[in-house]
């Protein structure tokens, strides 16, 4: 073996190491958990602010039955199209078998109990935010939810997409630590700011993102083009909306705009989670958002 | 073969400019009036609404009153709003899509759910500002149902 050829061969040994090493799914220690309580009243306001049902209850399911998490719901995207896994306390077709622990690694780490790269389409990025006690009182409420025995649909994503491992190298990227508003804040738009970053994933949608889809942090809820085709999505920061903090209350609590005009699309459903909120919560959200900076 | 091409694209093209005039711009007085409905609604919603969010002071007669008109509003007829070729493949100005008329007993159910929502805020308004505001949730929940379903995003 010649020489440039060892070299190239030592140099591409020591960057995949590397990158097989960076690209590793990371988990929570196991001793965090430990000293944790849950509290299932707790967990049911995590359920609604974090809006799981939207995507894991069993599509166009009313009422009651969107407290059936079996899955199933399917999002095209560029990369693919993805299912929503059931999520019901089944212990086979769900995650009734799961830990606190696993619930941690899934929501903070977007690691599998199989220590595999969950596919952002299930926003992680966000819920890494989110504090071990509300982890374990999710879980907590989770459980008193039926089983449901609908198998999970496996993804259908495209080459190079469908290697997990990759996903190692866009969290990386693109996986959020800490708070984008930050500075001086009053406690209500520190919970606001806690029910938006960390639970709510209101940025997941109103947030532009790149090529790679990645947020653009600088345009941190700042709305654009709708990737879904049809329109836009709308501006939340105080550039955009200038609807006064009661009236983003309510719309958050009944639907309906200053206009008296109604949610539509989407937003139908965020605003059935977010109606399950108290009022001080939703003041909470209309007040983190008349604190975002002018963009 | 070059001039062969030239028509062709004239041809595309016209299709594409005839295609795109199916959708035209309606002055169709059924739907003036069906507009002019949700008006209705919007403004008698609005002033529930003020009371609601303390942007008004709550009065029992002023509240009662807008809930009585959405009251009479739920019971129109508007059997001969809706007629056909008049959703959003067929007209520019309209929201309402194709499928109000491929689900009608749905769109139907939910018109109930719509009424008894409306019901539930006209014994809710008189009684005190606690309840109306607790009777605004499911009357926007009802209206946002049909929205979700069946008007195109703008």
């Amino acid at each position: 073996m010649n020489g440039p050829l060892k070299l190239v061969l030592i140099f591409g040994t020591i960057v995949g190491g590397a990158g097989w090493i960076l690209t590793a799914p990371s988990t929570v220690e196991s001793d965090m958990l430990a000293t944790v309580s849950a509290d299932v009243e707790r967990g049911k306001t995590v359920f609604y602010a974090s809006g799981c049902a939207s995507c894991h209850a069993t599509p166009d399911s009313q009422d009651d039955a969107k407290l059936r998490l079996g899955g199933g719901h399917a999002f095209k995207t560029d990369f693919g199209t993805f299912y929503a896994p059931n999520i019901s306390s089944d212990v086979t077709a769900g995650i009734g078998a799961w830990t606190d622990e696993d619930l941690a690694n899934a929501l903070i780490h977007g690691t599998s109990p199989e220590k595999r790269h969950y596919y952002p389409a299930f926003p992680y990025t966000t819920y890494a935010q989110m504090t071990l006690e509300d982890v374990a009182s999710l879980r907590s409420f989770l459980s008193t939810l039926p089983a449901v025995a609908t198998p999970n649909t496996p993804h259908d994503v495209r080459f190079p997409f469908n290697i997990r491992r990759i996903l190692g190298g866009w969290k990386l990227m693109f996986t959020r630590k800490g708070w984008v508003l930050d500075g001086d804040l009053t406690e209500q738009q520190i919970e606001g700011r806690y029910l938006v970053e960390a639970l709510g994933h209101c940025a997941e949608c109103h947030t532009p993102r790149n090529a790679l889809g990645g947020m653009k942090r600088g345009s941190w809820l700042a709305g654009g083009p709708n990737p879904d085709g049809k329109g836009t999505i709308p501006d939340l920061t105080p550039a955009g909306l200038d609807w006064s903090e009661g009236d983003i209350a309510e719309y958050l609590k009944s639907g309906f705009t200053p206009e008296y005009d109604t949610a539509g699309g989407q937003m139908v459903d965020v605003i059935e989670n977010t109606s399950q909120l108290s009022d001080a919560e939703r003041a909470a959200i209309a007040a983190y958002l008349k604190a975002l900076p002018v963009q | 073969m070059k001039r062969v091409s030239f028509v062709t694209a004239l041809g595309l093209t016209a299709t594409i400019f005839l295609g795109a005039a199916t959708a035209h711009e309606t002055d169709n007085p059924a739907v003036t009036a069906r507009m002019a409905i949700m008006q209705l609604y919007a403004n008698n919603l609005g002033q529930l609404g003020a009371m609601a969010k303390g942007n008004v002071e709550y009065s029992a007669d002023a509240a009662t009153a807008a809930a009585n008109n959405l009251g009479l509003l739920v019971q129109l007829d508007q059997s001969t709003l809706w007629p056909a070729g008049t959703d959003t493949d067929s007209i520019s100005n309209t929201r309402a899509l194709p499928e109000i008329w491929q689900n009608f007993p749905d769109v139907m159910a939910k018109g109930k759910a719509l009424s008894e929502a409306v019901t539930a805020m006209q014994a809710a308004a008189g009684t005190d500002l606690a309840s109306l505001q607790g009777a605004m949730g499911a009357l926007g929940g009802a209206c946002g149902a049909c929205h979700k379903a069946y008007r195109a995003p703008e």
